[in-house]
């Protein structure tokens, strides 16, 4: 066991050796530039990358065609938002999304209310998924976009995207989803579910870092998006830029790894998960975040009420975890995806992500539940609060004095 | 024999920097934002890379931002420090590499900015005194001038550009990707706000790259979400790409003087054994030392039957070269570069551009199969 241990696979996730085996040759002798179009080193590049393309294509339900490499997901959402909104500036200037959705998805819809757009920031329900009612509420003749993530990357909830979908086509909107953490953990197809526009990266399947896609629907409708980087061309116009080739090698083949193993790898981990989970909520006063039953099946995110924040990430040092997305995790704030659950800046903080992956062992998963109940444990019985309450004092009802 | 003669396109990566990224591919894979062990592990290695780039270049670490490559970093330069900063001129020339020239042609057809373009003369040397003009006639402007031409291996005095935009008050870019770890740039005495660097042309990995901002100038992110690289360019870091990168441009300054006159010795020899071996070749674009970049050698050949067979018939012959820039090769619109300094259309023109891994074995075999070629076909 390698302490500490890994449950961040959220955040990133290790390389597989197999894809770090496919990547190598496109390191060394296969180096050509893709777009190299008049001999060998290009077009055995090039092949690298069609191949790739399909790989990525097959694992969504998509046609190679449809696939726009790009330097990650992040990349991916701000073309698909900003894209959107400059292509189709002339049929409206309104876009819907939630307000559990990642930062580069709710910073890209900022952006484009500095443009002069109009965003709609839903909430959530209690339980994290968007109330199809509200959204349907919020569609106007001028909405462009619905955009809601697939699995959301804090507590994993699965949004009714298939629902979704089909309340922004019948008020004429385009539907684009931001499946990062989703692609490759459970069946995503484009066509199934009326996706228009979808955001994937590469290292949260085991892939390399700095290279992901963006799904553009080429049929029912045909969707175009304006490109936010000009230059050679690359990427039907959409994307420029060298094309990183091994990188692009490496997404492909963790697609490729992903479909072949996904439902027993899912029911592999969804039962580690589980065991997790119920030793974890065995605790008192622990509640799991967001929806049980609509959840990607290797995340749980496990609030420890009356437990100091801080102090228990750092008892729980051996364990790799997060209380929150890794992007924002240095701000020191409080989730706004668990805030928007209703949680209290405190449960909020309170609140750890376990994230379980590939390699993720049973015997690191007993180990984590080890590790964490001694931790809650040790730092309530330091806890006033936690005195207070077995004590049977209503919190809420005291009147704190103000320092 | 397989001759790799287009450097310029992209270069083979060293064994040394595949080395250092092959260490952080199969272990090092922690999210750089994330506060655990795993995360900050990874977290120092790119802040050691950016010092290690910043020392090399005479800056700050605070100058230099991470992205996915040159073309990212010349729109976020471009379309940010134009819209940053409220200016509605731009001037540049029409031999740029597209990453610029069709960034800033997006931006004029928006009606962001009028767009002005600097003479070139015949070698694509930039007309200094039409663009003290320039500045003179237009409010305050935004200049993009590329170190070295791509195509043509053209230098611009990039030191005088600088001296001329600081008079007018103007922000200076330079598309520097040809020659960061080619030639030395002080940045402490350059007077450029904004120069790139692509990883993958000085045998880096392909999909990262950085843009140099001075201090001086603030301007906001292209790609929003989340607060890497100080909150200038969101998305998780593409850790050992960045690592590669620091280990290429180290190499590349272990060495430079002897990996200078190494590659213009090939080129000089390259020149001299064409202008002996195949009557009326000619050369576009500079070709003195002092004036050109050494990687690149633009030759013009005599006019000749089924012209446009070259390039395929080189390749045949196991010789990658590149009738321009790779990032529009197969366009078949013919060169930019080439019909801006009104090269003859009739004689067909090839780049062949070289690295420290060429040899003059290499040139020797291309000349000869070179000869064949013009002599069967002339």
């Amino acid at each position: 066991m390698n302490i500490p241990i890994y449950l961040d696979n959220n955040a990133t996730t290790p390389m597989d050796p197999r894809v770090l085996e496919a990547m190598l040759p496109y390191f060394t002798n296969k180096f050509g530039n893709a777009a190299s179009r008049n001999h060998h080193f290009g077009w055995v590049a090039e092949e690298g990358v069609d191949y790739a393309r399909e790989q990525v294509a097959k694992l969504i339900g998509a046609s190679e065609k449809e696939i726009i490499f790009t330097s990650g997901a992040t990349e991916s959402d701000n073309l698909a938002i900003k894209g959107v909104f400059e292509m189709y500036k002339d049929k409206g200037n309104h876009i819907i999304t939630a307000v559990t959705e990642h930062k580069a998805v709710l910073d890209a819809c900022k952006h484009v209310e500095k443009l002069g757009g109009k965003v709609t920031y839903l909430p959530v329900k209690e339980d994290g998924l968007v109330d199809l009612g509200e959204l349907e509420a919020a569609m106007t003749p001028e909405t462009i976009l619905v955009s809601i993530m697939y699995g959301n990357n804090e507590i994993g909830v699965i949004q009714p995207v298939k629902e979704i979908a089909a309340i922004a086509h019948k008020h004429g909107a385009l539907f684009m989803t931001d499946a990062t953490q989703a692609v490759g953990k459970i069946p995503v197809d484009v066509n199934v579910d009326g996706i228009d526009l979808l955001a994937l990266s590469a290292h949260k399947m085991y892939g390399p870092k700095g290279v992901g896609a963006l799904y553009v629907r080429r049929k029912g409708p045909r969707v175009k998006v304006t490109a936010q980087m000009d230059g050679g061309g690359h990427e039907r116009g959409m994307r420029s830029g060298t094309l990183n080739v091994p990188g692009i090698v490496g997404l492909g083949k963790a697609c490729e790894i992903a479909g072949q193993e996904m439902e027993a790898e899912a029911k592999r981990l969804s039962a580690l998960r589980d065991k997790l989970q119920n030793a974890l909520t065995e605790l008192e006063e622990s509640y799991v975040n967001g929806n049980v039953e609509h959840r990607l099946p290797h995340v749980a995110n496990i609030s420890f009420k009356y437990v100091e924040g801080e102090g228990l990430m750092m008892a729980m040092k051996d364990l790799a975890v997060s209380s929150g997305s890794a992007c924002t995790s240095a701000s020191l704030e409080p989730s706004y995806v668990l805030k928007s659950l209703g949680l209290s800046d405190d449960l909020a903080h309170s609140s750890i992500r376990f994230g379980l992956g590939r390699f993720t062992t049973e015997e690191e998963v007993d180990y984590a539940i080890e590790v964490t109940k001694k931790a809650v444990n040790h730092l309530r019985e330091l806890s006033p609060l936690w005195e207070m309450f077995k004590e049977g004092i209503d919190l809420n009802s005291i009147e704190w004095a103000e320092h | 024999m397989r001759v790799y003669f287009d450097n310029a396109a992209t270069t083979a990566l060293d064994p040394e920097v595949l080395k250092e990224m092959y260490k952080v591919m199969e272990s090092q894979f922690g999210n750089p934002s994330s506060i655990h062990a795993h995360g900050r592990e990874v977290r120092t290695l790119i802040e050691r890379s950016r010092k290690t780039i910043a020392n090399l270049l005479h800056t700050s670490p605070a100058e230099i931002f991470f992205t996915s490559g040159g073309t990212e970093a010349d729109n976020t330069a471009i379309r940010c420090g134009i819209i940053d900063h409220q200016l509605k001129h731009a001037i540049t020339t029409k031999l740029e590499h597209h990453a610029v020239l069709h960034t800033l042609q997006a931006m004029e057809k928006a009606g962001a900015i009028k767009l002005s373009y600097v003479d070139v003369d015949d070698k694509g040397l930039v007309d200094y005194n039409h663009l003290e003009q320039l500045l003179q006639n237009n409010e305050r402007s935004f200049v993009s001038l590329m170190h070295a031409n791509n195509e043509l291996g053209t230098l611009t005095d990039i030191v005088r550009v600088g001296d001329i935009c600081e008079a007018h008050n103007a922000l200076f870019h330079s598309d520097t990707v040809q020659t960061v770890g080619h030639f030395v740039h002080d940045l402490s005495k350059l007077k450029l706000h904004f120069m790139v660097c692509a990883a993958h042309k000085l045998h880096g990995p392909k999909g990262v790259g950085f843009l140099h901002i001075n201090h001086k100038v603030k301007i906001n992110p292209m790609i929003y979400g989340g607060s890497q690289e100080r909150n200038m360019r969101g998305g998780t870091e593409n850790v050992y790409g960045i690592a590669g990168l620091a280990k290429a441009l180290e190499l590349a300054y272990a060495d430079m003087q002897g990996h200078q006159a190494y590659i213009q010795d090939i080129k000089s020899y390259m020149m001299a054994r064409l202008t002996q071996e195949i009557p009326g070749i000619k050369f576009n674009g500079e070709t003195d030392p002092e004036g050109s970049l050494y990687t690149v050698l633009n030759v013009s050949f005599p006019e000749m039957e089924m012209a446009d067979m070259l390039l395929f018939n080189l390749d045949i012959a196991g010789i990658s070269a590149s009738g321009g820039s790779a990032c529009s090769s197969g366009t078949d619109i013919g060169s930019h570069v080439l019909s801006a300094i009104g090269a003859n259309p009739n004689r067909p023109s090839v780049r062949f551009s070289f690295s420290k891994y060429n040899t003059k074995e290499e040139v020797d075999y291309t000349v000869a199969k070179l000869k064949e070629l013009c002599m069967v076909n002339a």
